[in-house]
């Protein structure tokens, strides 16, 4: 039998040769984490439970990242839990305030997730990692609880959707808009409990930040997870990072009954998520007369150095618009210092934009840039349901990181092409 | 079991469900209190223990935040049913126990404040209101066997020989 990309991870993580669409297995995890908002309920679930160990106290990663630096009182005490349960089990990467970053920058950067990799996160967006070939799902606190004790997680072993990408990206076009398109051309449960395989020679060529974006989004459409192969960009990223051994998984050849849609990437120009879904997309330069009061670059999906660079290669010598407000966001320490010592800061806090330490803050409405009633914002982010970003009738608009930097200058929603 | 039923459209996000603000706590009182807050304000304050949400396609889309189905649960809803669920929320409500159903004939017909009954044995769905009745499929002997431990710790626990 010709198994998937993701079947032949998932078989490779449990007793059995071959594991195929539909049927039910307990799969080993080679990595785990949970956040501020998640791991406290897994914790407390872990030790109502009465057990004593966890499975592997270097295969759990605990990164407060969402309501930090501690937003409340209340917030605090969930990191709190989360320091204390990482001393009590010698968790060996609690992620503190000021080494931290946004856990699915941060696991990748950090060599923690790897290609080949059955990974489950208590977030959504760990789906991210599949940019590296692992199978990476999100799951709720229960799940991690369990994976604490056992190592293991129950899944149903998902189909495969392909997505074939040929032609090149045109200029002002990135990965996010490869995946801003596709959610557009499926909806929001165009590929639910499936998993959504990139490939093609667009993929091929893209480096992994934009891979990351796409793969960041594929919960978007409702699938498990996205997945691009392992190739010679992805050991390049993970060369020097690894912190353990890993086992990249290759495929020959693949099952031809999949389902398989596919792309001219050189028609994917600029696009821009509308409120308040992810699937009701529009090119950029078709809502110029849309203002906006804010501006949010960084997040999980849109929050790396090639992020920065582009939005500072657009910001240089402009100035933000007086009736806007730009929140910059590097999604980890070590990108934040990255961008510092390329300039980028400069150019950032000279345009009047806002930078910050990395944390998630505005992206789920938490802190650091919530939006009042009525307020409109353009963000990187990947989510834009009503309240999303703080009051519920504001509105979210999802972008790249250049039609975000360019609008920010405009005050409206823009096309960088307009600037440049 | 048998309750009212609330209806709810497609697309209903965790979001909608319980926002991010609310977050800071995981108590189910406390989240309850701000159940469904951003689809239907008035929910959390009129919901009565035993009260059935139907809702469309893609139900609990978005975030793996379990404070959804604890929210959920806090308020004492009987039970989910939806066209289909998002798979996080579908998980999370599975390991901690949330009664949820996948019916599409039911989820369309069934109306706000329809009086309906579950029979979870059955795999049935009576609406007193409409007199109709709907079948659903039963889930994977997997998953029962999950339920019927009283959710995934449990199961785990017991797996473990604990
Ligand atoms: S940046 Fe946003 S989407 Fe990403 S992990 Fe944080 S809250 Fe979730």
């Amino acid at each position: 039998m010709v198994m998937t990309l993701a079947e032949k991870i998932i078989a490779a993580h449990t007793d059995q040769a071959e594991v195929q669409a539909g049927q039910f297995v307990y799969a080993g995890v080679d990595f785990c984490l949970g956040n501020d908002i998640t791991a406290p309920i897994a914790i407390k679930e872990f030790e109502d439970a009465g057990i004593e160990r966890v499975f592997d106290r270097k295969r759990i990663a605990l990164v407060p990242d969402h309501f930090t630096p501690n937003k409340d009182i209340a917030s605090a005490e969930q990191v709190k839990m989360l320091r204390r349960f990482a001393e009590r089990h010698r968790i060996e990467y609690f992620f503190e305030i000021g080494r931290m970053g946004i856990e699915h920058a941060l696991l990748p950067e950090m060599g923690l997730v790897l290609p080949g990799d059955l990974v489950i996160g208590a977030d959504s967006h760990t789906c991210t990692y599949g940019a590296l070939g692992a199978f990476a799902v999100g799951v709720g606190s229960t799940d991690l609880a369990a994976c604490f004790a056992t190592g293991k997680v129950w899944l149903r072993v998902p189909e495969t959707i392909r997505f074939m990408f040929d032609g090149k990206l045109p200029r002002w076009s990135s990965g996010k808009d490869i995946i801003l398109h596709v959610i557009g051309d499926i909806g929001v449960d165009g590929a639910l409990y499936k998993v959504m395989e990139f490939t093609g020679p667009t993929i091929s060529s893209l480096p992994m930040d934009d891979r990351f974006a796409i793969c960041n989004m594929a919960i978007e459409a409702g699938a498990k997870t996205g997945i691009i192969k392992t190739d010679d960009v992805t050991e390049d990223y993970v060369r020097g990072r690894a912190k353990r051994g890993y086992r990249p998984c290759h495929v020959n050849g693949s099952p031809d009954n999949i389902e398989t849609r596919s792309y001219n990437a050189s028609k994917i120009s600029p696009q821009v998520a509308m409120p308040s879904l992810p699937s009701n997309v529009c090119p950029a330069e078709e809502l110029s007369h849309i203002k906006i009061d804010q501006v949010v670059i960084g997040s999980c999906t849109n929050g790396r150095i090639s992020d920065m660079r582009i939005a500072a290669q657009i910001l240089q010598g402009r100035k933000v618009h007086p009736s806007v407000r730009l929140l910059i966001f590097p999604a980890t320490q070590e990108t934040y210092l990255q961008a510092v010592r390329e300039g980028l800061m400069d150019v950032f806090i000279g345009a009047g934009a806002a930078v910050s330490t990395p944390t998630c803050g505005p992206c789920l409405g938490g802190h650091s840039g919530v939006l009042a009633e009525g307020e409109r914002c353009l963000s990187t982010t990947n989510r834009n349901f009503p309240g999303r970003m703080g009051h519920p009738k504001s509105e979210v608009y999802l972008s790249s990181p250049a039609v975000a930097a360019a609008s920010a200058v405009t005050g409206r929603i823009t096309h960088p092409e307009e600037l440049i | 079991m048998r309750g009212r039923c609330w209806k709810f459209g497609d697309n209903i996000s965790t979001d909608h469900i319980i926002a991010g603000r609310f977050l800071s706590t995981s108590e189910p009182g406390a989240l309850a209190a701000h159940c469904m807050e951003d689809a239907r304000p008035e929910f959390h304050k009129e919901v009565s223990p035993g009260d059935i949400v139907v809702a469309g396609d893609n139900f609990g889309c978005g975030s793996s935040r379990e404070h959804a189905p604890i929210a959920m649960k806090g308020c004492k809803i009987g039970a989910v049913i939806a066209s289909s669920f998002a798979r996080i929320f579908f998980r999370n409500s599975i390991n901690i126990g949330l009664p949820i159903i996948e019916s599409v004939e039911a989820a369309r017909e069934i109306e706000e404040g329809d009086d309906v009954e579950i029979d979870m044995n059955k795999s049935r769905i009576l609406n007193h209101t409409s007199g109709k009745t709907y079948s659903f499929e039963p889930f994977p002997q997997e998953i029962r066997d999950i339920i019927a431990a009283g959710g995934l710790m449990k199961y785990v626990k017991k797996k473990m020989g604990k």
